[in-house]
């Protein structure tokens, strides 16, 4: 009753949920644990990365190809937000024009893991993967 | 069924992983906090501080606050209720740290007032009145000279005295006292030199309990 691919476009979504929840745990584990402080950009980032948690859960139970449509827009969404933040940080573009108005600048570094790993940079890499694994998912889905 | 029992695992294993990281990271501060605590006395009890209490009382309480904190007000009568619980045995030192935007002038205004014997009249007033002249986490220096009215202040030297070098410097240390005690937050408590190990009153309660016990017992 299940074919293949329909079983490995489940494990996809399935792995893409994986992701996001580690992202969001991990997120809840600085801020809540460590305490530090998300600025505006981090919660924007935020605001497309938990939903993603329970749209993607939902669509795996029973499994619903079409989950993809609902939970991608959000994953893209949350992939620029993430790459302007990258960009924020690296310097290439300037803070003035950023929406952080008070509390902790976007730009400051606060984590960085192995001189490279940022909080954006996990971020941006988490919202990469979960598009990846949920266009790869909507290509195998059996149409 | 397999898909479901797979989804399950994974989710209670990544919450069990969130809370054991937790409890870990916790612990790890709170280790690395009573080190810094043990290493900095110094910074921590200065002569000068405000105090309540038996000078000589067996347990003491290194208080760092801001008058515009709201939780430095409902702490207040609940330390001083415990303090009178155990009379005599707790002394409390109140150190400044104005974290609040707003606040320095305020802190000022403390210390001046307390140079005139009224500290804990100022500071009563103070938490009294914090809804009026504290808006948006923003202390407004200029709303706190009518709660102060009814103790009768010799205004003129409270002013000069606020824009002495004495009291800038005074909070000027405080504050680097907080930063050398990792004090990011207000209230935070250090009872006979040790940190809470986590914020709260009952915390603070029983390292009180813990060192009345430790005391009485010598």
């Amino acid at each position: 009753m299940v074919n293949s691919s329909t079983t490995s476009a489940w494990t996809l979504v399935f792995t893409a949920w994986l992701v996001a929840t580690l992202a969001t745990l991990g997120a809840l584990f600085m801020s809540e644990i460590m305490a530090l402080a998300p600025c505006v950009l981090c919660w924007y980032q935020r605001i497309f990365m938990f939903p993603l948690v329970f749209i993607l859960a939902l669509g795996l139970f029973p499994f619903d190809p079409k989950v993809v449509r609902y939970a991608l827009p959000l994953g893209v969404v949350g992939l620029a937000v993430a790459a302007f933040h990258l960009l924020l940080v690296a310097g290439y573009i300037p803070e003035t024009l950023t929406p952080c108005r008070q509390g902790i600048p976007c730009s400051t570094v606060q984590i960085q893991w192995f001189g490279f790993v940022s909080i954006p940079l996990l971020s941006f890499l988490a919202f990469f993967t979960i598009n990846a694994l949920l266009l790869a998912s909507y290509l195998r889905s059996p149409k | 069924m397999k898909q479901k029992n797979l989804f399950i695992a994974a989710a209670v294993l990544l919450i069990i992983a969130f809370f054991v990281g937790a409890f870990y990271y916790q612990k790890q501060q709170a280790e690395q906090a009573a080190q810094t605590a043990a290493h900095n006395q110094a910074a921590l009890v200065r002569a000068d501080a405000p105090s309540f209490g038996n000078a000589d009382a067996p347990v003491h309480i290194v208080e760092f606050f801001d008058p515009a904190c709201g939780t430095c007000r409902d702490f207040y009568p609940m330390i001083k209720a415990l303090m009178a619980e155990h009379p005599g045995k707790i002394r409390l030192s109140m150190r400044y740290a104005p974290f609040h935007p707003g606040s320095e002038p305020v802190v000022k205004a403390l210390e001046a007032a307390r140079k005139q014997g009224q500290f804990r009249q100022a500071l009563e007033a103070l938490f009294a009145s914090q809804n009026d002249w504290v808006q948006n986490h923003t202390a407004q220096v200029d709303s706190i000279w009518r709660p102060l009215a009814p103790l009768g202040l010799d205004m003129g030297r409270l002013q000069s005295d606020m824009n002495s070098s004495e009291i800038a410097s005074m909070i000027a240390r405080d504050l680097m006292d907080a930063k050398t005690m990792n004090v990011t937050m207000t209230p935070e408590y250090f009872v006979n030199g040790k940190p809470l190990p986590r914020f709260g009153f009952d915390e603070l309660k029983s390292l009180v309990g813990e060192a009345l016990l430790q005391t009485s017992a010598k």
